[in-house]
């Protein structure tokens, strides 16, 4: 055996005097003529230092260089609002929602390392959102988490579904955040790709909103929080093991492991922090770990920065320098402080024991220059390394089999023949995995805490009090339908935005702002380009239309195994702001002899339809039509109702149609409801079209006549269609479904799925949701599926560089 | 006079606010206590709130019964102050053995978040007194180890002696012995419950009121 050679520390000299050193720039994910641009920028080959931070920046997921072309449109298209007081480009966008109050939101993927490891990707996917909305100033006050799985009857799904939701749980509910809504979806196009995506709220007083910049040459950069390890290094180790000697320790993990206590800790120092006025500049180590906070900070900022990397916290003393820059390691920020308040900052971390290290200083240059053990590793412009990556034009085109597709209308699909037929179909619609209940999954998460939740899931929206004084109030609301995005993804894109709006609506809040999660396949399939460049394009339109900015948002591309893409899912999350949440308007039907109002039009609309799914099977045809305005006059009459108290329930209507909203409002109040089909409407498309623009209303009797007077002044149809009544939802002349039966095909399917809940006394009722008949399906309460092959190369480069 | 009610801050505390607030809505004063900090500030009751003190590492509640204001309070308990533990409250005056017994893992193996009803099984701990003797009484439940478990001689001296304070009603949401929810010590001053009465203290929040007499009792209590 040879001797153990030490190994060669690949400084900027080093580099400079080994330019033609070979370097593994197309493992680290580059294409050959990035590699070349990089050499160009800094007139040398890169240290393997200086590589790694590249090759991660310029990454998918880092740089947005597929995407940034088409998203430019939300800042060109953005409608002049009032409300946004930091738009797209920092952490999250902050939006006023008066009172001196602002509010900063956001929504992000964690898909791949959900799917790689399912418990540690959606926890730290709820860690790393939570730290965005904490390095704008804010407080975080609630989660939202869309989901997206393959088949419920899969066996994968198996596997993914009980880890992610123990994830998002055990994250979640031990960083003491309400879980307020979200949305859960299952469909085969996401077998292999399930898309767990996280939303989080926080709320500040204007003037405490603060930036991701380092200003002020002199100023110290302080790393504060959890040491940092091997994890979330992934593709960046082959680095190391080239660059060093190959004694070293073998291959990092590509999965970040989450501590919630360590993140609880960081949220509370950092607010204090904030309190004091202590920084300057702050920003969160997520994707790209230091490479990322370092270099973004130095770029926004005036001057330059230097850094000592050997003085980071280390969790595993072996890690090289390339590895220190690359980790993903979780719960850490990085703030820019000025000396004189170094000491104070430093003394509060000791307080809520939180390590904070001062590793370096903002310079009146303009490199970002890091130093390991004195020896120059890193000397480069910031901004080539932040914000100057690679843009492409990628190229799009319709797919061919999209007219197929789009011809393939639902209207040769059979009907139900008679009134036994549709009863029976509506029945096992409300108990098919999409539309049927899933407080199996939403009871593992703390709902109540923070003691400000005024609404949370299975109503429409989330809503949380932020002033307990004056019942100021927000209102989220998540959604996305990729079955209706797949037949046209500029309409698909649009109804995920009017159905998140017409849910914050309901409620009675005022939609003010909008945040995105894109996930689609491959960009480099021009057929889901053509999908990306469609569905971005129709939802800037749809925003400027009704007046909403896009505050921000997340692009998750490579969701797709061998040539098949996901489903084009674009979720679009609706924020809005309620005066009063005293006022809000909750689902339920809860009072006998209520009157029933049906608000909008409903045309025979099944393309994508629930209907189409569960009965048939099928998916062709167009998504029902978009009326951009008739949803702002929709949401301005259900503002008006809660404000003025003249309606006491309200219900969107989506996916699965009017009965579906019917039978939830229903089984949430306990009570039955008695329908009269309106003239002109056969009862099938009465019950399951999905028509946009509606709602479904309960009003006092004393109330009928000013709400009818007001939507007739307005101009929006209002169709009396029934009354609050009985323990049956009974379609006069159709058929009747008592709540009972349809509360067991209601909320019967999860347990086989979650594997395990309460166990109900000896003659007792089983808590809603926590058992059934189902429940004995996986008696072991071991819900593990097979083991899935091992993710193959280029996809294990996307775990630790793309969410 | 004005009562003043401590609520204990350790790392990890969640319910820490929601526990203040309840205070304040029961017209007492709530006073912040950290961890660290052995002086309890001349409150006259105690309330350790829900969430995982430091990350519930080794066993809920296992370090929080070794900090500083752990020592103070635990002598105060002695002596006859108030205590009220909340979920990991409870937990930590488990092990702290202020109170018997040992909360496990959920027998289904969940986090679990419900609105619990419970019976009201003892009117007579500091608690406690504002409720009516056997009240029924509906309030969250949000826990993923609330499985009470003692030995059965321990068990049955709780119940002989009246000591089991709340009993779950309906359904046994996690595998506890007995049905219990929630316990005292034999002298009633240290009450520890799994349920969150401090969730059920606003009508626009909580799923009742039914939390508010906790917060009320202890204020009579200490009045009388």
């Amino acid at each position: 055996m040879p001797a153990q050679s030490k190994p060669v520390l690949d400084t900027v000299k080093h580099a400079a005097d080994t330019p033609e050193a070979a370097q593994p720039w197309a493992e680290l994910g580059l294409k050959e003529d990035e590699y070349q641009r990089i050499r160009e920028i800094l007139g040398r080959r890169p240290t393997g230092a200086e590589l790694a931070m590249y090759s991660v920046m310029w990454s998918e997921h880092c740089s947005y260089k597929s995407s940034k072309v088409h998203l430019r449109q939300f800042g060109e298209k953005a409608p002049t609002s009032d409300a946004l007081l930091v738009g797209i480009g920092e952490n999250a966008g902050v939006v006023d929602v008066g009172q001196g109050y602002a509010v900063t939101f956001k929504v992000e993927s964690h898909n791949h390392p959900s799917y790689v490891e399912p418990y540690q990707g959606a926890a730290t996917g709820v860690g790393g959102i939570v730290r965005d909305i904490l390095a704008m100033g804010a407080r975080p006050i609630g989660v939202m988490d869309p989901l997206r799985f393959g088949a419920a009857d899969h066996p994968d799904t198996r596997r993914v579904l009980p880890g992610v939701v123990a994830g998002i749980g055990g994250y979640g509910n031990c960083l003491g955040l309400p879980n307020i809504g979200g949305e859960v979806v299952f469909d085969p196009c996401y077998q292999g790709n399930p898309l767990v995506n996280a939303l989080c709220v926080g709320v500040m007083r204007h003037e405490d909103i603060h930036l991701a910049k380092a200003a002020g040459a002199g100023n110290k950069v302080i790393l504060y929080g959890a040491r940092t390890g091997g994890d979330g290094i992934g593709g960046v180790s082959v680095l190391a093991s080239e660059t060093f000697d190959s004694g070293g320790p073998a291959k990092r993990p590509a999965v970040q492991v989450g501590d919630p206590f360590q993140e609880k800790l960081l949220i509370e120092c950092t607010l204090e922090i904030f309190a004091e006025r202590l920084v300057t500049g702050i920003q969160d180590l997520g994707g790209a770990g230091l490479s990322c906070a370092t270099s973004e900070l130095a770029s926004a900022g005036s001057g330059g920065m230097r850094v000592e990397l050997d003085a980071v916290p280390l969790r595993d003393s072996s890690l090289s320098p390339e590895e220190i820059l690359m980790s993903e390691s979780q719960e850490r920020m990085c703030a820019v402080v000025e000396p004189g308040k170094v000491d104070r900052f430093l003394e509060i971390c000791a307080k809520w024991d939180v390590i904070a290290t001062v590793i370096g200083e903002v310079t009146e240059g303009d490199r970002l220059e890091i130093y390991w053990h004195g020896e120059q590793v890193v000397d480069v412009p910031p901004r080539t390394v932040a914000h100057e990556g690679p843009v492409y034009e990628r190229p799009y085109a319709r797919p061919t089999w999209q007219d197929a597709l789009q011809a393939d209308d639902p209207a040769r699909l059979a009907r139900p023949a008679d009134a036994a037929e549709l009863r029976a179909q509506v029945l096992r619609l409300v108990g098919s995995p999409n539309q049927a209940d899933v407080s199996w999954i939403t009871d593992q998460y703390d709902r109540y805490v923070l003691g400000n939740t005024v609404l949370a899931q299975p109503e429409d929206s989330g809503m949380l009090r932020i002033d307990e004084e004056t019942n100021l109030g927000v209102a989220l609301a998540t959604d996305g339908n990729g079955r209706y995005a797949k037949l046209d993804p500029y309409t698909g894109a649009q109804l995920a935005l009017v159905e998140a709006y017409r849910n914050v609506a309901a409620g009675g809040a005022k939609p003010l702002a909008v945040t995105d999660c894109l996930n689609f396949g491959s960009p480099e399939d021009p057929a889901v380009m053509w999908q990306f460049a469609e569905a971005t394009r129709g939802l800037a339109d749809a925003c400027l239309a009704l007046g909403l900015p896009v505050t921000g948002g997340n692009v998750s591309l490579y969701n797709q195994t061998g040539e098949t893409a996901i489903h084009p899912t674009p979720v679009v999350g609706v924020l809005g702001v309620i005066d009063d949440v005293t006022r809000r308007t909750p689902m339920a039907f809860r009072t006998e002899g209520q009157l029933l109002y049906l608000l909008g039009e409903t045309h025979e609309e099944f393309g994508g339809s629930a209907w189409t799914d569960v009965i048939h099977g099928h998916l062709g045809g167009l998504p029902p039509r978009v009326d951009l305005e008739r949803e702002r006059l929709l949401g301005e009459i259900l503002i008006a109702a809660s404000r003025d108290g003249m309606i006491d329930a309200a219900h969107d209507l989506s996916d699965g149609g009017l009965i579906q909203a019917v039978v939830e409002s229903c089984l949430r109040g306990g009570k039955g409801a008695r329908l009269v089909v309106p003239e002109g409407l056969s009862p099938f498309t009465f019950l399951l079209s999905e028509s946009t623009a509606r709602a479904v209303v309960a009003l006092p009797r004393g109330e009928e006549v000013r709400f009818t007077d007001m939507c007739a002044a307005r101009g929006l149809p209002a169709t009396r269609i029934g009354v609050v009544d009985g323990a049956a939802v009974e379609v006069q002349g159709q058929f009747s479904l008592p709540l009972d039966e349809l509360r067991e095909a209601h909320e019967r399917r999860g347990p086989a799925l979650s594997g395990g809940a309460p166990r109900p006394r000896a003659g007792g009722r089983r808590p809603p949701g926590t058992g059934g008949a189902a429940a004995d399906v996986l008696a072991d309460g071991s819900p593990h599926g097979p083991r899935r092959p091992v993710p193959s190369a280029d996809r294990t480069r996307h775990q630790g560089l793309v969410s | 006079m004005t009562i003043r009610v401590g609520v204990v801050t350790f790392p990890g505390s969640l319910d820490d606010r929601d526990a203040a607030r309840a205070v304040k809505l029961a017209g007492a004063e709530p006073v912040a206590l950290w961890h660290g900090d052995k002086d309890l500030h001349q409150v006259d009751a105690v309330i350790l709130p829900g969430g995982f003190s430091y990350g519930d590492y080794l066993r809920c509640g296992a370090i929080a019964r070794f900090s500083p204001v752990m020592e103070t309070i635990i002598a105060g308990a002695h002596e006859g102050l108030p205590v009220l533990g909340i979920c990991n409250g409870f937990q930590v005056l488990c092990e702290s053995h202020l109170l018997p017994g040992a909360l496990t893992r959920n027998d289904h193996l969940h986090f679990v978040c419900r609105d619990q009803r419970l019976r009201v099984e003892n009117t007579s701990t500091a608690w406690t007194g504002d409720f009516a003797p056997a009240a029924e009484i509906t309030i969250p439940l949000k826990n993923g180890e609330g499985g009470y478990v003692a030995d059965e001689a321990t068990l049955d001296e709780l119940e002989a002696e009246g000591r089991v304070v709340f009993r779950y009603l309906d359904v046994n949401p996690n595998g506890s012995r007995r049905d219990i929810a929630g316990i005292t010590n034999a002298a009633g001053n240290v009450v520890g419950l799994m349920p969150h009465p401090e969730h059920a203290v606003e009508a626009l929040t909580g799923p009742t009121t039914d939390g508010l007499p906790f917060f009320t009792s202890v204020l009579k209590k200490l009045v009388a």
